[in-house]
């Protein structure tokens, strides 16, 4: 029992960053119907951005308070990341609107293999270790159980929760929001009526990008070491969870998030860590294959 | 936009105001660049002697970037305008060209293909032309079998497929299983290798290929995932990632290519040559690729290779019609893999060694760069793409010259020239005149030596590696493509029937059809 809360806890964690990852694709998939495949690199960009900035904020601005040092770190990743996709939507998926159906996935294929590459080159291949954040552990459930919770899991929970209902706020309260959920209807009635079609794609590349900065700040916070190579995987997976949850749909892509997470945690803990990927891949198939419209998702209409 | 596709048709007093709005655009693009570039490029993480990273400025890279994004946004924009919109109709000089391209380079590709070891042979001699048969020619020939393979799905049917190097994957494993387990023979696995990828790619296709275009595209790059990761972890059956070595090479009736008494060799009574049994590899790939080339070609004639194509454009015209698209995507999926799995055979028997690491995503994405720079369901382009693609790199992994010119601060520097040359040519006449005698003063200060390294030396690239680049420019291929021609820089290819005539909209321009 002690294992399986411990599991839950490292589970949740987990799923918290899949979720704020997935929340970029199926947010995008929902307002131009297009796998943003290059979501993950954007996301490991992101964990790099965090991990320079936090060196610069650590080493010569010799800020020590822990705390304030992550904080700046979130808002400059988040700044910063939001800057990448707002130019990686104007350069690589803007002109494509109106092409033919394959071009935005080819298009983002490619910028995902430049983006990963581009890393590669400018910080090297190796392995960027950072010293442990958030060390500090509290012992759940008293002496008698061997349960622990991190302060990082703690920090990313509660992070994500935040955020996510910031975020919730934002599609559902504001102008902004609203004109993206008319986009996301119809794109052209919505710009029959006024709404700035360009304008609010970019700005869901933006939230999009946003949401991935703290997942990659986190990430990078919780695991201690970013590679070039990190962004296939978790975005892979990340899209797993908007699938899952269904695509389109926020709280979907979040529950699925958490699925993920879980499934992945618990598959490794129970099973085998060997084949923890095969486990992902294979919900991400048989999902698809029986269930196209997720747990929370509207069945697709095919229009002609 | 439109205002300045309006005035580039009319007067030079327009010109200016147009100039300052270029300028005005260019210098918010070399902003943005400094902004993107500030955490990544700015500063570089290395770690010390005692695993400590510590963040080193690079304060001329940014500086470097900025300088191209402000001239290349200043020859884009221009570039673009007035040109973008309304597509021009093709010059008939270019008409020309593809039509005598499409005509004559077919044959005479051919023959050079076929004579080409001979050539080298003769030219260079058994030692120096071992590498041009095995590195070029073979290596290539490899990877246009792959693109042509790829083709047939994505190409000609429009389904994406993004893990295509899973039916390779198959393919190589089959033969090296097969062969170091029960001693089969090559040519007896070539056939089994493509059956059994064909079988996976029917299993993974039937309950797949009823999705839509993109999905499909995932749940492939998933499967190919999955099977390199069961490549890795199924140590007992694969080898893991320590991979599969001393797969038996390959044969001519029987005659093993070695220096031995009943070698080939020595069958034909001549001297022992490592290049013939490169020579032999080289001619089997030849004929695989050329056999898949004329299979799908002759396909593409049949009913079903119309089906494809009809399927690619509109799938749900299809349906309307009456065509079974799930048997159709099937048949195209299934063929595709085959041809992966002879290609994957044949790498395991050139290789003599395969591990989990040659089939990687990145594998696939290259084969289907190939495919789309070619021009999607293009056979000449999509052969064309792989030449110059696979070729280029491989030769520029030679070039020494590149690299001492890369790590001396020319090779940027000239770059930097370059973009800045062609940014002033698209706004004006005069100052690119001036510019041109600048450059060619730099240059000749240069060589004169009259200009101090220590400028240069803010160009420098030390650790400069071409292979490295090679992914960046892959990826940045298929954006650029997409944005300009997304149908194909080499060639393209529209449907090969029409009722009575090609009507104005192509299938290009079309956006419905969800496959």
């Amino acid at each position: 029992m002690d294992n399986f809360i411990q599991q839950l806890i490292n589970g949740l964690t987990l799923g918290s960053v899949y979720g704020l990852i997935a929340i970029g694709y199926t947010m995008v998939y929902g307002i131009i119907g297009m796998i943003n495949f290059a979501h993950g690199d954007v996301f490991m960009l992101s964990a790099f951005i965090a991990l320079l900035v936090f060196l610069v904020l650590t080493q010569v601005f010799g800020i020590t308070s822990l705390p304030v040092a992550f904080l700046i770190v979130l808002v400059l990743g988040m700044v910063l990341t939001s800057a990448w996709n707002w130019t990686i939507e104007r350069i690589a998926y803007r002109p494509l609107r109106g092409s033919f159906r394959l071009a935005p996935l080819i298009s983002a294929i490619g910028m995902s293999t430049f983006l990963s590459n581009f890393v590669q080159v400018a910080q090297g291949p190796r392995n960027k270790p950072v010293p442990p954040m958030f060390t500090n552990i509290i012992h759940v459930g008293g002496a008698g159980h061997d349960i622990t919770l991190q302060y990082r899991q703690i920090v990313i929970m509660v992070v994500t929760g935040l955020l996510l209902f910031a975020f919730w706020w934002l599609v559902q309260k504001t102008a902004l929001g609203r004109a993206q959920r008319a986009c996301e209807q119809d794109r052209k009635m919505a710009a029959l009526i006024g709404v700035d079609v360009d304008q609010t794609i970019s700005i869901t590349f933006v939230i999009g990008a946003a949401l991935a900065a703290v997942a990659g700040a986190m990430y990078m916070m919780y695991y201690g070491v970013v590679n070039f190579s990190d962004g296939f995987l978790p975005g892979v997976k990340a899209f797993t969870a908007a699938v899952l949850g269904g695509i389109g749909s926020l709280p979907g892509a979040v529950l699925g998030g958490l699925m993920i997470g879980l499934i992945e945690v618990f598959w490794a803990a129970y099973f085998s860590s060997d084949y923890k990927d095969v486990a992902a891949f294979s919900i991400l198939a048989i999902t698809l294959i029986f269930m196209p419209s997720g747990i929370l998702g509207r069945p697709e209409i095919e229009k002609v | 936009m439109t205002a300045i596709s309006q005035t580039s048709a009319v007067a030079e007093t327009v010109d200016s105001a147009k100039l300052a709005d270029r300028i005005k655009d260019a210098t918010a693009a070399a902003l943005l660049t400094v902004l993107l570039c500030v955490p990544i490029i700015l500063l570089h993480a290395d770690a010390d002697i005692d695993g400590v990273l510590h963040a080193n400025p690079r304060p001329w890279a940014v500086a470097i970037f900025a300088l191209l994004a402000f001239f290349g946004r200043l020859a884009v924009s221009n570039a673009g305008a007035g040109v973008k919109k309304e597509a021009r109709p093709e010059s008939k000089i270019a008409a020309t060209v593809r039509a005598a391209t499409a005509k004559y380079l077919p044959p005479i590709g051919l023959v050079v293909l076929f004579v080409y070891p001979f050539v080298l042979l003769t030219l260079l001699g058994s030692g120096r032309s071992l590498k041009w048969v095995d590195s070029y020619g073979i290596q290539i020939l490899i990877y246009v079998m792959l693109a042509w393979g790829l083709n047939i799905v994505v190409g000609l049917a429009g389904l994406l497929d993004l893990g295509y190097v899973a039916f390779y994957a198959v393919g190589a494993y089959s033969y090296a299983l097969l062969a170091t387990t029960f001693g089969l023979s090559f040519w007896i696995c070539l056939p089994l290798a493509g059956i059994l990828a064909a079988l996976w790619g029917v299993m993974l296709g039937f309950p797949v290929l009823r999705l839509r275009g993109d999905y499909l595209a995932i749940v492939t790059l998933a499967f190919g995932e999955i099977i390199r990761s069961v490549l890795v972890n199924w140590v007992a059956f694969t080898g893991g990632g320590a991979g599969i070595a001393s797969i038996p090479k390959i044969t001519f009736f029987n005659l093993r290519f070695a220096d031995e008494p009943d070698g080939f060799d020595a069958f034909f009574h001549l001297d022992y040559s490592p290049l013939h049994g490169k020579m032999f590899l080289y001619y089997v790939i030849l004929c695989l690729a050329l056999i898949t080339n004329l299979v799908s070609m002759r396909l593409r004639r049949l009913p079903i290779g119309r089906a494809w194509e009809a399927l690619r454009e509109d799938e749900i015209a299809c349906r309307s019609l009456g065509i079974n698209t799930t048997n159709t995507k099937l048949t195209a999926f299934a063929l595709g893999a085959f041809f992966g799995g002879l290609a994957g055979s044949f790498f395991s028997v050139r290789q003599g060694f395969i591990s989990p690491e040659s089939f990687t995503f990145i594998e696939s994405a290259t084969i289907l760069a190939i495919v789309v720079l070619g021009g999607m369901g293009s056979q000449i382009g999509v052969a064309l793409a792989a030449v110059f693609l696979i070729g280029g790199f491989e030769l520029l992994r030679e070039l020494d010259f590149l690299r001492a010119i890369m790590s001396s601060g020319t090779g940027v520097f000239v770059i930097c020239l370059g973009v800045v040359v062609f940014g002033v040519i698209q706004s004006r006449k005069l100052a690119a005149q001036v510019a041109i005698v600048l450059i060619a003063a730099v240059f000749a200060l240069r060589s004169f030596q009259l200009l101090p390294d220590a400028i240069f030396d803010k160009f420098a690239m030390p650790d400069f590696d071409p292979a490295q680049y090679r992914g960046l420019l892959f990826g940045l291929a298929m954006v650029v493509m997409m944005v300009v021609r997304p149908r194909g820089f080499i060639s393209t290819r529209s449907p090969s029937i029409f009722l009575k005539e090609k009507k104005a909209v192509s299938g290009s321009l079309v956006k419905e059809g969800h496959g």
